[in-house]
């Protein structure tokens, strides 16, 4: 199949980037779409030209480094793929496909559609661990954990943090990536000596980076490939003012 | 040069006592004034970074990708060994010992695989205590499940995302230590050269991939644990950022290389589609519990396989191994395959695949219970290939998965370079000639969480702390290399990309050393890997500068270190004139197609040397000395 490619490319996070089109012809059905970027970036170097930067690296959806806003859409909007599981055959011959980074302002272009992601870091450095040193660990069946709360926290712990959730938000927020590290937690009681300073401290520290606040658009979970839910943002605003009232 | 393994004296079962009493510690307020380099941010390195953080040394802990949390310990599905005997089924240190040893063919050090058994479960204390979801049962207790032919349940896991889960635990807790600053991440920051002064490890030159800048590290000690170099095959089942740089530049700088050529092939991954591909996605093994294997009788048969009768199909593992059917050893059921489609046999586009067929299996048990037992299995080959495997069978064929061989370490896990340590699939020591199911994550976690904590002590007890400077001119002279280096790989300004090189590399060494190894295809690829390697240094084009972002860049000098291991591999693999777990040499193998292994003339680890470019390297032999372990003849009927 032949395919008109619009991508945006920007030199580095201090010039200005706009978007540019390119021709991609002979793209086979079976190839991923990160493997579509690779051909068109082995011409554009035969040509002497420049490739077009992304990130990937797992190319097997685990790793969450992946990132693309396709089509307007985080990870081209397929339920639970990443972009590096997307496939071609899921485009049209002829068709025109808008490539962009993730669009968030605390997700700022590194370069073409690589962002620096170091936020997301931030937040988990401001709480999202149980501190237990390595060596005074006791024996692993000590603590029973109902079969159903280690599910649920096992559903929000599956998080890749990737973004795509930040990305598709209309405002912005990083909430569902915030809420699955502290529901992950709260549900388990190795979390709860520490529940209350770990909801507060992530809380601020994502508001600290800039991202927007959650009006229930729903998107992120829509787009989230790890199908992650948004009932995990209400258990970490019932987590959140029980600290904050604690706090009081 | 003789190799030192330093295992301690005594019963097996009281060695890793032994060695922790004798050592020497660092008094608790000196920990500060020690800095530690760990490069990787894996299970191994990352619980090794966190680790060191918590007792309060100072480390830098260095990563490629833009998070720690992305390291490729995060795409282990199955699970994670542990001798814990919940289960009451009779498992114990000494079965899970044995069973690595076996399962490693008898070519693995009996002390490193021993303490290994007996760390295993406090891996599972800890991991639960970091929160880790792992299974439940509804008492609330940890679910086990059975994995790779063992006789006992010992693996724990957290649905199919046990590597996952364990790296977002390790993660959190080097979050914690970065938060404290006993730990400075760097990450998007690549290791170019190993600093060694007076002998000893004590610095690193690194890429900042973002900026460019080249930057010096001092430290009093340098870990690494970078994981595997499957790449080498270009297609494989690994991450894209997956590389052999860290670890042969150390290699160069006089580290000693042992077993390369031990590598693991998986049978069950999903075929390459075409020229475009740029990696393999492995389907978990459990599927051939109810799939039945087979291809066409005649060759280039092309028609649908649902219009092919059974009696124009070759069900041949059934056929070959009748006691084994479909559940032949995976390095048997992988030749077999390779064997079919060098018939002309094979199915799909390009003709290198086998029918993974469900159909006997669905009429027998129903629609329901396929879905229930490999439904999300199902999902990923369709989201893949397009198919839907209940309807067609499924195509699969093997590819190179993980790396036995690695750096050579001691029983500490210190190189030959004193101050350096190697942890993880980075170094040799665990898993000899073949690895096991579920037992990568163990040893990764074992190494940072349990050996490095004591081994490294040990060393820096006996350093003076911040003894040696960045301004003495090892380092400049390091920092030197590494900037020629690139300088060269951006003036070549050649034809071809870098990738065409590493396509045209890994089919050789995926055809000559890959699941099935001859004398004459092996001396074959000795021919040819110069070459292109010649040819890289003269004919390769890496756009862009060296002052930004450049992903060909990083590209090419992990390429160009590949072109260099993948000779190291094949000597390695000429000169072990034996079959051992997943190393099978044409010339030696029973009527059967199984290894047939030599232990009177190769029960030895095999230690390279580097000698200097496009010289045939050094061999040094570590004798395996099985003071526990009877060498026993695999049987298996």
């Amino acid at each position: 199949m032949n395919l008109t490619l619009r991508i945006w490319r920007q030199k580095s996070s201090r010039e200005q980037g706009s978007l540019v089109t390119y021709e991609a012809a002979d793209v086979s059905p079976d190839m991923s779409f990160l493997e579509m970027l690779d051909v068109v970036n082995e011409r554009l170097i035969g040509r002497g030209e420049e490739p077009i930067a992304f990130d990937h690296d797992c190319r097997e959806g685990i790793c969450g480094m992946c990132s693309l806003y396709i089509n307007g859409a985080a990870h081209g909007g397929h339920r639970a793929t990443t972009t590096c599981q997307l496939h071609m055959r899921h485009f049209k011959d002829g068709e025109t496909i808008t490539i962009e980074p993730w669009r968030s302002r605390a997700f700022p272009v590194v370069k073409d559609l690589v962002v620096d992601r170091g936020a997301f870091d931030r937040i988990i450095h401001a709480g999202g661990f149980v501190s237990s040193n390595a060596g005074g660990a006791p024996d692993g069946n000590a603590i029973p954990v109902p079969r159903d709360d280690a599910e649920k926290a096992m559903d929000a712990a599956a998080c890749i943090g990737c973004g795509a959730c930040v990305a598709s938000c209309p405002n912005g927020s990083a909430m569902l990536f915030v809420a699955a590290k502290v529901s992950h937690l709260a549900h388990l009681p190795q979390g709860y000596p520490e529940r209350a300073q770990r909801v507060l401290g992530m809380v601020r520290q994502m508001d600290e980076e800039g991202f927007g606040n959650c009006t229930n658009h729903y998107e992120c979970e829509a787009v989230c490939p790890k199908e992650i839910s948004v009932s995990h943002i209400a258990k970490m605003n019932r987590e959140f003012i029980r600290a904050s009232l604690l706090e009081a | 040069m003789k190799l030192e393994s330093n295992i301690p004296s005594g019963p097996i079962e009281t060695k890793w006592d032994n060695r922790r009493n004798g050592m020497r510690l660092v008094n608790p307020a000196n920990k500060r004034r020690y800095r530690i380099i760990v490069v990787g941010s894996g299970l191994a390195g990352g619980s090794a970074a966190a680790t060191l953080g918590e007792l309060g040394y100072r480390v830098d802990c260095f990563c490629f990708q833009d998070s720690p949390r992305r390291a490729h310990s995060i795409a282990a599905q199955g699970g994670i060994n542990a001798a814990k005997n919940y289960q009451n089924d009779g498992d114990s240190v000494y079965r899970l010992f044995y069973d690595t040893m076996k399962g490693g063919d008898f070519r693995s050090r009996e002390a490193n695989v021993y303490r290994l058994a007996q760390l295993s479960a406090g891996i599972i204390d800890q991991c639960v205590a970091m929160g880790v979801p792992f299974a439940r049962e509804y008492g609330g207790q940890l679910a086990n499940r059975s994995f790779g032919g063992a006789q006992v349940s010992r693996t724990f896991y957290a649905r199919g995302q046990t590597g996952q889960q364990l790296l977002l635990g390790v993660y959190a807790e080097l979050s914690r230590q970065i938060a404290v600053k006993t730990v400075t991440m760097h990450p998007r920051t690549e290791m170019q050269e190993l600093v060694v002064v007076d002998g000893h490890a004590k610095g690193i030159v690194t890429r900042d991939l973002v900026t460019g800048a080249i930057e010096t590290h001092a430290a009093d000690a340098v870990i690494l644990a970078t994981g595997g170099y499957a790449p080498v095959f270009y297609l494989s089942t690994n991450a894209m950022g997956n590389n052999v740089t860290a670890i042969y530049r150390a290699h160069r700088k006089g580290a000693l290389f042992a077993n390369p050529c031990f590598t693991q092939i998986h049978p069950t991954c999903i075929p390459v589609s075409g020229d475009h591909q740029s990696k393999l996605t492995l389907m978990s093994e459990s599927l051939r519990n109810d799939g039945r294997i087979w291809v066409p009788k005649k060759q280039g048969d092309k028609r649908d396989p649902r219009q092919i009768p059974e009696g124009d199909r070759d069900y041949y593992l059934e056929r070959i191994y009748p006691a084994y059917g479909n559940l032949a050893a995976r390095d048997v059921s992988s030749r077999a395959a390779k064997r079919m489609c060098d018939e002309g046999r094979g199915v799909g586009s390009g003709g290198l695949g086998v029918y993974l067929d469900f159909s006997d299996s669905i009429k027998r048990l129903g629609l329901n219970v396929i879905r229930e037992r490999y439904g999300n299995l199902f999902d990923m080959y369709e989201r893949i290939t397009g198919e839907n495997a209940y309807e067609t069978p499924m195509r699969i064929y093997p590819a190179a998965h993980y790396v036995m061989g690695g750096l050579w370490v001691d029983y500490d896990l210190m190189s030959n370079i004193p101050g350096l340590f190697v942890l993880g699939e980075a170094n040799f020591s665990d898993h000899g000639a073949n690895r096991l199911g579920a037992s990568a994550l163990m040893q990764g976690l074992a190494d940072g969480y349990f050996v490095i904590p004591y081994t490294v002590g040990n060393y820096l007890a006996g350093q003076k702390y911040g003894a040696v400077a960045a301004s003495r001119p090892e380092f400049k002279q390091a920092e030197e290399e590494a900037r020629e280096r690139i300088r060269q790989l951006l003036s070549i300004g050649g034809k071809r990309s870098v990738a065409s090189f590493h396509r045209e590399l890994g089919k050789v060494v995926w055809d000559h050393c890959g699941m099935e190894r001859r004398r004459e295809g092996l001396a074959k690829a000795l021919e040819i890997i110069p070459s292109i390697r010649d040819e890289f240094w003269e004919n390769v084009r890496v756009p862009g500068g060296d002052r930004e972002l450049n992903p060909e860049l990083e590209k090419a000098g992990r390429v160009a270190d590949f072109l260099e291991l993948a000779e190291l591999i094949c000597h390695d693999a000429l000169t072990r004139e034996e079959s051992c777990g997943c190393h099978l040499r044409a010339e030696y193998q029973t009527e059967e197609g199984e290894a047939k292994r030599n232990d009177k003339e190769f029960a030895f680890v095999s230690a390279w040397e580097y000698k200097g470019p496009g010289q045939k390297p050094v061999l040094h032999k570590e004798p395996l000395e099985f003071e526990t372990v009877h060498l026993a003849e695999r049987s298996y009927k």
